[in-house]
């Protein structure tokens, strides 16, 4: 039997005025199992706290009732008090007896009588609490980022230069991501390759950074603290070891016809192929849909021209296991499919570029060597149209309901920068809404059309007719003019609306952190905790998350390091002991728990139990992980046979709850 | 039937393919048969039988059974793979260990249901596929086989197997045609009222014989609620009524969404009482409000109260529906 | 028993999620906002932590009407929770009507931690719906026939 104590606080006059408290603590002794009962003017004053210490200890309490305010305020307090008297921080309940009494009640009878049936609620649950221990689970002083762009590339530096451990695992072949694309930055200009590779560079270098280039993730298991993730490093069919990167063998390959990735198929690459010259890691890569040798075993230029020996065509796809205390989803996006746009007539003319092929074309490293040329016939164009929104804001259903956020500005960039170097061409931008916050950009927006003299066009564009002497015909609207235009276009950019790169659903699962309808990564919280996945231990940076521009990015992966640092700072994690419990004399195994389970904190396991008859009978069984249960409780109400229950909100104490109440 | 079953059944007892065999044995009377292990050759020949009688859904025998030394022979008709199914989805059966013939059902005819057509006295029974030769005290009657059959057959969901290793016979199709929601459906356009004093009179029949839960495929816990302290809702005499009262709520939810419509609940009701009616009910609202669902019609669907999308209905939907006020 | 109509107070039993609805509830407290003092709120961690035996429990203690509220779809502090609540409830307030059991004594309702004004009203609207179909008797009673 529980000796429980009650304390009615009068905050002030806040409860006193409108509950009689003095009623309240005397119907309280009538309780079973209560063996003080006391009204005291300020609870969580030292005194109020106090006087529940040493009631504890003179009464012998087992449990406490605070009768105060809501436990959103105090129950922290009182918990504390508690544990400090020597009694279990989880036997103390709160009646709210101020947010959900005093103050919305008039009448002192009605509510008096209320306060005394909430009271007698608390005394009912705390009859049934239980003392709960905190968990506490180590950590592994290390961290993994997936995906290696500008978002990873910074959240890895940051984490490394704290002194942790942090690898980095990047599908293609070199990390960089879209940035290495990218031609110039928004809103000073600088060239992105000038600003992003040596910062490739200190990755490579960083001891502390372990780079796992054209890798992917293969599974996730653990949690918070202690994943363990399995890394498929893909065969490129060279040692890195061995690899100079000198690139002859780029030269020499027979197979010259192969898309480029780098230049958006712009250009050829061969089988065997650096992405570009600033790769990290410099090695080389054979791409096995291409390769002679490794489709039919004929060929063998590259391993007779390197001279380092590195070329291996036996490579085979290797799988490594690593153990990490934090993880950061870096994945970024891509442009859309144009497919489901074919009024912009990008599948018909090569001159209807996207925006990020014509940054290609515009770049130095590019497939033009920077000289803007139609891509049809190498000729300068003079008349240029930039489409903005294609597939951003789109409510139609083929396109993304949500903004782009960076196509406004980089779009501004394009028509300034070719402006500055082709003053003959004429330049317009149609738009829906011209969207410029951020530090410099509205100047710099307004720079493109007052000092480049780019006319921004409010409208859509409705058509883009392909002619046969190679001009694009391009129909589009003046809303604010309110006339049809027709502009002989030589050249049609359209800024496709970018979304989450395809293999984050995928790492989403495996990390059992939720994504919202467009596969963006969702937030703990929108607002207080943006760099945190609703799955403790799991962090989000750069586009994954949301759109963004490469300042906002910046700035998020290092917020995501400032928190894994936190993380990985600690030595133990002190976890939520209010956590679900599966009684395994009675789990039937059946996994209805772990379907709806948000965090993949239930595992089953096969264990002996020794039958009424004395045999042994093996059942499939399940156990909550304590370190990643949140205790939500879902798994409590699917569990068909009452085997999982939630500490601190147990079935009976509920149950107890709704009986006091209802009495 | 009869002797392709037996046939197969001995066969593979005599390669040693399967140590025992799951079937049926006339119980009482005749036309009453019950569930039964063989586990010789000459059980099988003695007292194995299938026919028209062969009501009883073998597959929840089997929790125990694939637990036990050596592999074990099973007969299952196109409704009881769909509850063998959803266990084995639960993880409660160890498959490797059951060998499933599916064999075919044409529904299966039940006494209660004679009864109740006014037919008293009977001694026996027998069936030829079409008409039910009923043998009383005061002489023989027959009865179309359509007509004899209980609620589980007469509104049949399925005749597809949708687990075995081996068919005896063609499979069938699954009956989409809705007609087991037609009583469902009655209620529902009854008013509030109605139905209270329907489920009223129905459910203060019960006497708690607990023959449904002990029946049901889907109630497979190792420890039921009801019995299990910790749950809240144990029964204790005269402490506590909660459970009396709510027993039939309570179990109904607890198998939504895994009750694959056996119909085995009634079926054993002493009391007659439609229990199936309340999973029937489930099953209805599951496949309006989520889209169709089968339990058990395959090893891999999350099933619907495990499962959610973004634009569900909200519950508030309940108020909205038609039928009634 | 006979119920007096005039003096009838209903007994009502609020489930609400820690995260929102019971902050929304601590809200309309710190607005002074009125409700009923018939309503009891019981915490819980998420909605989807309700139970229907706690719901068939309080029908059954004697509670005239039952409310669970949780944070609005999509803001589940447990991402996923109030989504199968949601479904667990559709389906047993469902059940609960073919039982003849007045629909109105049932109601989800989805309160954010900012909307202590919808927390008063929801309140406010639900006791009157409740007092107004009187005293609940048919989930008390509803395997034993009333002895007459």
């Amino acid at each position: 039997m529980q000796r429980i104590g009650v304390f009615v606080c009068h905050c002030g006059t806040n409860i006193a005025a409108t509950v009689d408290v003095k009623a309240v603590a005397e119907a309280m002794k009538n309780e079973p199992g209560v063996v003080f009962s006391v009204d005291y003017q300020y609870m969580c004053s030292e005194a109020g706290q106090n006087l529940i210490q040493d009631t504890i200890k003179e009464q012998k309490l087992t449990g406490v009732v605070v009768c105060s305010c809501s436990p959103r305020m105090h129950e922290a307090t009182f918990r504390k008090a508690a544990a400090k008297a020597g009694i279990n921080s989880y036997m103390v309940e709160i009646a709210n007896i101020r947010e959900q009494c005093s103050w919305i009640h008039k009448d002192i009878m009605t509510a008096t009588e209320k306060a005394i049936i909430l009271a007698r609620t608390a005394v009912a649950k705390v009859q049934l609490n239980a003392p709960l221990t905190p968990g506490e689970s180590p950590v592994t002083k290390r961290a993994l980022v997936i995906g290696g762009g500008i978002a990873g590339i910074q959240t890895a530096l940051d984490i490394a230069e704290a002194g942790f451990d942090v690898d980095i695992v990047e599908k293609q072949p070199t990390i960089g991501g879209k940035m290495t694309q990218i031609d110039k930055t928004f809103p000073t200009l600088d060239c992105a390759a000038c600003i992003l590779t040596p910062k490739m560079v200190d990755c490579a270098q960083n001891e502390k950074i372990h780079i796992y280039a054209y890798s992917e993730v293969e599974s996730v298991s653990g949690f918070v603290g202690n994943f363990t993730v399995k890394i498929k490093k893909k065969a490129r069919y060279v040692d890195t070891t061995k690899c100079t990167g000198c690139g002859i063998c780029t030269e020499k390959c027979p197979k010259k016809s192969v898309p480029n990735e780098f230049n958006l198929g712009m250009d050829n690459r061969r089988a065997i192929y650096i992405p570009f010259a600033q790769a990290v890691p410099k090695v080389a890569t054979i791409d096995a849909d291409n390769c002679n040798m490794l489709k039919n075993g004929k060929c063998g230029v590259c391993a007779k021209v390197c001279t380092a020996g590195a070329i291996d065509y036996k490579q085979q796809d290797e799988i490594i296991e690593e153990q990490y205390g934090a993880i950061v989803a870096a994945t970024g996006y891509n442009p859309i499919s144009l497919e489901k746009y074919d009024e912009f007539a990008y599948s018909q003319s090569k001159d209807v570029v996207t925006s990020l092929e014509f940054e290609r074309l515009t770049n130095a490293a590019g497939p033009t060597s920077g000289q803007l040329l139609r891509p049809s016939d190498g000729k300068h164009p003079h008349t240029i149209v930039f489409v903005q929104c294609v597939g951003s804001r789109d409510t139609s259903g083929c396109g993304k309901e949500y903004c782009s956020k960076i196509c406004c500005m980089y779009t501004a960039k394009h028509a300034m920068l070719t402006r500055e170097k082709y003053p003959d061409t004429d330049v317009y931008v149609f738009y829906i809404d011209v969207r410029t916050p951020g530090k410099l950009f509205d100047e710099f927006y307004r720079r493109a059309v007052e000092q480049y003299g780019v006319h921004y066009i409010k409208g859509m564009v409705g058509k883009v007719a392909p002619r046969a002497d190679g001009k694009l015909l391009v129909q589009a609207s003046d809303l604010i003019a309110n006339e049809q235009l027709h502009i002989e276009a030589d050249m049609v950019v359209l800024a496709a609306a970018i979304e989450p790169d395809k293999s984050a659903r995928s790492i989403a699962t495996m990390l059992t952190a939720s994504m919202d309808t467009n596969d963006f990564f969702t937030e703990a919280h929108p607002k207080l905790r943006p760099v945190e996945s609703p799955t403790a231990g799991v962090f989000l940076s750069g586009v994954c998350q949301g759109p963004k521009d490469i300042p906002e990015t910046v700035s998020q992966a290092s917020a995501a390091a400032a928190k894994v640092i936190g993380l990985l700072s600690k030595d133990k994690l002190t976890c939520n002991p209010c956590v679900a419990h599966s009684d395994e004399l009675m789990c039937n195994g059946c996994s209805a728990c772990e379907k709806v389970c948000p965090y993949g904190a239930i595992t089953y396991s096969d264990k002996e139990f020794r039958q009424p008859d004395r045999t042994v009978a093996i059942r499939r069984v399940a156990s909550v992980n304590e370190a990643v249960c949140q205790g939500c409780g879902a798994c409590t109400v699917a569990c068909p046979s009452g085997a999982m229950d939630l500490k601190g909100f147990s079935n009976k104490q509920i149950m107890a709850e709704v009986d006091a109440i209802c009495k | 039937m009869q002797e392709q079953t037996v046939k197969r059944a001995l066969e593979l007892l005599a390669d040693g393919t399967v140590n025992r065999v799951l079937g049926w044995k006339t119980g009482e009377f005749a036309y009453d048969t019950t569930p039964a292990v063989f586990t010789s050759a000459e059980e099988v020949e003695k007292s194995f039988i299938y026919n028209d009688f062969c009501g009883p859904n073998l597959s929840k025998y089997l929790i125990k059974e694939s637990r036990k030394e050596g592999k074990i022979l099973v007969f299952l008709k196109p409704c009881d793979t769909y509850s063998f199914n959803q266990l084995c989805k639960e993880h409660r059966l160890i498959r490797e260990n059951i060998y499933v013939i599916g064999v075919p059902c044409t529904g299966k005819v039940s006494a209660e249901k004679i009864k109740s057509s006014g037919i008293k006295g009977i001694t026996g029974m027998e069936s030829d596929g079409e008409n039910v030769t009923v043998h009383t005290l005061y002489g023989d009657s027959t009865v179309k086989k359509s007509d004899a059959m209980g609620a589980k057959c007469s509104t049949c969901k399925s005749k597809k197997h949708v687990a075995f290793d081996e068919l005896i016979g063609e499979d069938g199709e699954v009956n989409n045609d809705n007609a087991r929601f037609e009583m469902v459906e009655k209620l529902e356009a009854m008013s509030a009222d109605e139905r209270y004093e329907f489920w009223r009179g129905e459910l203060s029949k019960c006497i708690r014989c607990n023959a449904c839960r002990n029946v049901c495929p889907a109630c497979s816990c190792e420890n039921c609620v009801f019995d299990n302290p910790e749950s809240g809702i144990q029964q204790r005499a005269a402490v506590n009524s909660f459970e009396e009262n709510m027993f039939h709520l309570i179990r109904a939810f607890h198998v939504a969404g895994r009750c694959t419509d056996c119909g085995e609940c009634s079926r054993v009701c002493p009391q007659n009482i439609p229990l199936h009616l309340l999973n029937r009910k489930y099953i209805k609202d599951i496949n309006e409000f989520y889209g169709d669902y089968q339990a058990g019609a395959d090893l891999d669907t999350r099933p619907p109260l495990n499962a959610y999308t973004f634009d569900d209905c909200e519950p508030s939907i309940v108020y909205k529906k038609g039928g009634n006020e | 028993m006979q119920v007096n109509e005039n003096n009838f107070r209903p007994k009502i039993v609020a489930f609400c999620c820690n995260w929102c609805s019971y902050a929304g509830a601590d809200l309309a407290g710190t607005n002074r906002l009125n409700y009923p003092a018939d309503v009891k709120i019981i915490r819980v961690p998420c909605s989807c932590r309700v139970n229907p035996m706690f719901i068939l429990r309080a029908f059954q203690r004697g509670a005239d009407g039952v409310i669970m509220c949780g944070c609005h779809p999509g803001d589940c502090h447990y991402t996923s929770g109030n989504y199968f609540a949601r479904r667990r409830m559709t389906l047993l307030f469902s059940m609960l009507d073919y039982m003849g059991i007045e629909r109105e004594r049932t109601r989800v309702e989805w309160v954010s931690a900012a909307e202590g004004a919808k927390f008063a009203a929801t309140m406010n609207e639900f006791v009157e719906t409740v007092t107004a179909l009187g005293e609940n008797k048919r989930l008390e009673d509803l395997r034993c026939k009333s002895k007459q």
